[in-house]
């Protein structure tokens, strides 16, 4: 008999984590991630959950004992959200370069200042370089789902990186949903325990954390490209296994809905994908030929799905919810950057959207496809990025 | 040679690094005063004196010629000698 | 009295390291490694320790050893731990070596979290009074008066203004089983003080003076020297707390005057030409003398 009970968003992770076994758990408190690793915590209080769990007094020093742990061969497991992934932004880059595959959600939420604990995307956006791989989530339901996949993915011997779900805050991690939930032996048989070739053994001392002068630099840091790129096929792989076991389509690194024949395709992360969604239904109705592409692994880049799922259309609108001052948003930056130089490609507009926790809503939505199809039959070049809903009238 | 995955490296392997080309100051145990105290092996922070049997022994494959052993050595039985090069 | 031979066995922190010459805090690490036996991990942070003794491809270390990043020592050494016990490996101990930048100013908070919460490490400071991987900079554990690249004697400065933190202090105040200090002008004293937080749970805390011929800049013969005039003026007390209270310091047989000390440095030069300089010179002799009266260090 499935396990299904609608349950808060965070509680959906926890469990998800719990039925990972992980052996070392840091937590620090910030909204909107608190509810997770509280729920951890009274796991572990009741005796459900047989791991060790580490009151950090940072977010650095959270990232920093996942990283520890994990160097000394133990599967483990941190969360945070806004300032406090920014805290963990040096550790992070350092445990991709050493290859440490830990699991991490990063609950999205803005980045002060002003300070804002609502949600966008600005926070994980700013760990893209740092070799984490990314994945984000559209429903409770996936995130359970996601963090089965991410430990899987982050310790699969050819991709030993970290690996990052991200979901967006209060939306996902404090809304109650229906989830179900696989049993425990299913989970044990998906994700086997954690062998890693290397740890922190005195039986075969080894030294990590080595210095690395120009002559062999640019390899590692190659190499841990390389395992991002080649891994979105074990990621594929991974997918797919986790959607025979969950009945589940996770067939690919983008969800691509109703793109077949659309003209505007629409491209977002996260929650606002349900509106959009929604929207294009509504749009489709009316017959528009209107579609979504959901990016769900966002590093590595799923650029050959993209440009699949684009083929054909007249216009490709992105919804960013986060923005690289001075230039634009960078999910439009890196569509736009695959896209370019190949032939009958469409254009590519981008919008900033949802910053904050300003709400996105189906008339957005719909603004947004007419402005794109508007901007592409115009002969006008592309504009800068539009930042959807904003007041100027109050912007000195 | 591939690089190793996260850049992880066998312990003890600096022992293939010989750094006795960075002396200008060479150390020289006179055996006759030795007292074989054994603290110019204790004091060496290159780990470059030798046990050997009774004796001590510089190694000077990986002795920087610091000096500390010859300051040291209450014996006063080594003598720093310019590295002729 | 001459010792014999030891026929000591291999070294856990071999040569080929890229230390310079005479350098302090390798011989420390040698004698600690030496104290713990090699069921240990090594944890340290970003420095001198760090640059010299893991260029990829050569490792003196003959004991698993991390380095991650500069300020994180002390939670790394808490995630290794926390593994370990974990994975029913605590037999294997967790010792952190660091620098004095690390332990004193950018990881103290990391360290201070780490001892809160009681985790079994051993964390070792190499204490060279400065930034010396970055050439010199001043840091919390500078001594008073020395000059160092960010705060050198001027025309209008004498160096550091402030007093070195006491931090084997603070540390104590966490509640923590065992805080020493040693020097490596006192081999065995280091060595037994090691052993003793061996047998020892929960964080415990060394505080090693380690000279520094480099940044110092004193002749590289001298590391033992300078550590044991700093030890004898007063400067660098040696002693051990356990469980808070001062359980044992190193007597002195004579009192250094400090000038002895500082003349033979050059970061201290200024202390010793300058008539100007008169008074700082009487503050350092203060602070020794503090130190004796404090510590009761003679006998
Ligand atoms: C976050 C960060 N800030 C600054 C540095 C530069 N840095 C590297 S080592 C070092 C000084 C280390 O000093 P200390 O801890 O006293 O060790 P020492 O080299 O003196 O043994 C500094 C400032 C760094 N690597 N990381
Ligand atoms: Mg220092």
């Amino acid at each position: 008999m499935a396990d299904i009970r609608v349950v808060e968003g965070s509680e959906a992770v926890a469990l998800a984590v719990k039925a990972c076994r992980p052996h070392v758990i840091a937590a620090y408190p910030i909204s909107p991630q608190t509810h997770i690793v509280e729920t951890l915590a009274r796991m572990v209080a009741d005796g459900d959950l047989n791991a060790e769990y580490v009151r950090v007094e940072s977010e650095f020093s959270a990232a920093s004992v996942v990283s520890g742990a994990s160097t000394a061969g133990s599967r483990s497991y941190t969360a945070s959200a806004s300032q406090g992934l920014l805290l963990m932004t040096e550790v992070l880059y350092a445990s991709a370069g050493m290859r440490l595959p830990f699991v991490i959600t990063g609950v999205n939420r803005s980045i002060s200042a002003p300070i804002n604990i609502q949600v966008d995307h600005q926070d994980t956006i700013s760990l893209r370089d740092s070799g984490v791989i990314q994945l984000y989530v559209e429903s409770a339901q996936e995130a359970y789902d996601m963090h089965l996949a991410a430990f899987k993915i982050a310790e699969d011997p050819s991709i030993m990186l970290p690996v990052m779900v991200c979901m967006d805050g209060w939306v996902l991690t404090h809304s109650y949903e229906r989830v179900e939930f696989l049993d425990q032996e299913a989970v044990d048989r998906f994700l086997p325990p954690f062998k890693p070739e290397n740890y922190l053994d005195t039986a075969n001392p080894k030294t990590w954390g080595s210095y690395a002068e120009e002559d062999v630099l640019m390899e590692f840091k190659y190499s841990i490209h390389k395992a991002m790129t080649e891994g979105k096929s074990c990621i594929r792989k991974i997918m797919a296994e986790l959607t025979a076991l969950t009945g589940r389509d996770y067939g690919g690194l983008v969800e691509a809905y109703r793109t077949g024949d659309a003209e505007v395709v629409l491209v977002a992360m996260g929650s606002m994908a349900g509106t959009i969604k929604d929207a294009v239904d509504d749009m489709r109705r009316e017959g528009k030929k209107v579609g979504l592409i959901r990016i769900r692994c966002y590093r590595p880049f799923p650029y050959e799905d993209l440009v699949a799922a684009v083929r054909g259309a007249k216009v490709v609108a992105v919804l960013d919810a986060n923005v690289s001052m001075g230039s634009e948003g960078a999910v439009g930056l890196d569509v736009k950057s695959k896209l370019i130089g190949r032939p009958g490609v469409p254009m590519v507009i981008d919008f900033i959207a949802g910053l904050g926790g300003r709400e996105v809503n189906s008339t957005a939505v719909r603004e947004i496809v007419d402005r794109a199809e508007r901007l592409s039959s115009s002969g006008l070049p592309p504009p800068e990025a539009e930042w959807l809903d904003l007041n100027p009238a109050i912007v000195p | 040679m591939k690089i190793s995955s996260g850049a992880v490296v066998e312990g003890g392997t600096s022992l293939n690094y010989k750094t006795g080309n960075w002396r200008d100051q060479r150390p020289e145990i006179d055996p006759e005063s030795c007292k074989q105290c054994g603290i110019c092996q204790e004091v060496c922070p290159d780990d470059a004196v030798r046990q050997v049997r009774d004796r001590y022994e510089i190694d000077y494959n990986f002795c920087k010629g610091c000096g500390i052993c010859a300051y040291e050595c209450t014996a006063e039985a080594i003598r720093m000698k310019n590295e002729e090069k | 009295m001459p010792k014999k031979p030891t026929g000591k066995t291999e070294s856990l922190f071999v040569s080929g390291h890229r230390a310079c010459h005479g350098c302090g805090l390798a011989l420390a690490v040698r004698h600690i490694l030496e104290a713990t036996g090699s069921n240990v991990i090594v944890v340290s942070p970003t420095g001198c320790l760090e640059t010299f003794s893991s260029p990829y491809g050569f490792s003196p270390w003959r004991v698993p050893w991390i380095h991650h990043v500069f300020e994180n020592a002390p939670a790394i050494a808490s995630g290794v731990a926390a593994a370990l016990r974990a994975q029913h490996r605590e037999s294997t101990r967790v010792v952190a070596i660091g620098g004095d930048g690390a332990t004193f100013d950018i990881g103290f908070g990391s360290l201070s979290g780490m001892l809160e919460r009681g985790d079994d490490v051993l964390y070792i400071c190499a204490d060279n009074g400065a930034y010396m991987n970055t050439g010199g900079q001043r840091s919390g554990a500078t001594p008073f008066c020395a000059a160092t690249t960010t705060h050198p004697a001027g025309k209008t400065s004498l160096g550091k203004t402030e007093r070195k933190k006491d931090l084997p202090e603070i540390v104590a105040a966490h509640g923590v089983p065992y805080v020493a200090t040693a020097s490596v002008a006192y081999l065995g004293d280091l060595k037994q003080k090691v052993k003793k937080a061996m047998t020892l749970h929960g964080p415990r805390y060394i505080q090693i003076d380690t000279p520094c011929p480099s940044v110092w800049n004193f002749p590289s013969h001298l590391t033992l020297e300078m550590g044991r005039l700093g030890v004898n003026s007063g400067l660098v007390p040696l002693f051990e707390m356990l469980d808070g209270k001062i359980s044992k310091v190193k007597k002195l047989r004579v009192k250094v005057p400090v000038i002895e000390y500082l003349k033979q440095q050059k970061r201290f030069q200024h202390l010793v030409v300058k008539e100007a300089s008169r008074g700082s010179l009487m503050a350092v002799q203060e602070q020794a003398d503090r130190n004796i009266e404090k510590y009761k260090l003679m006998a």
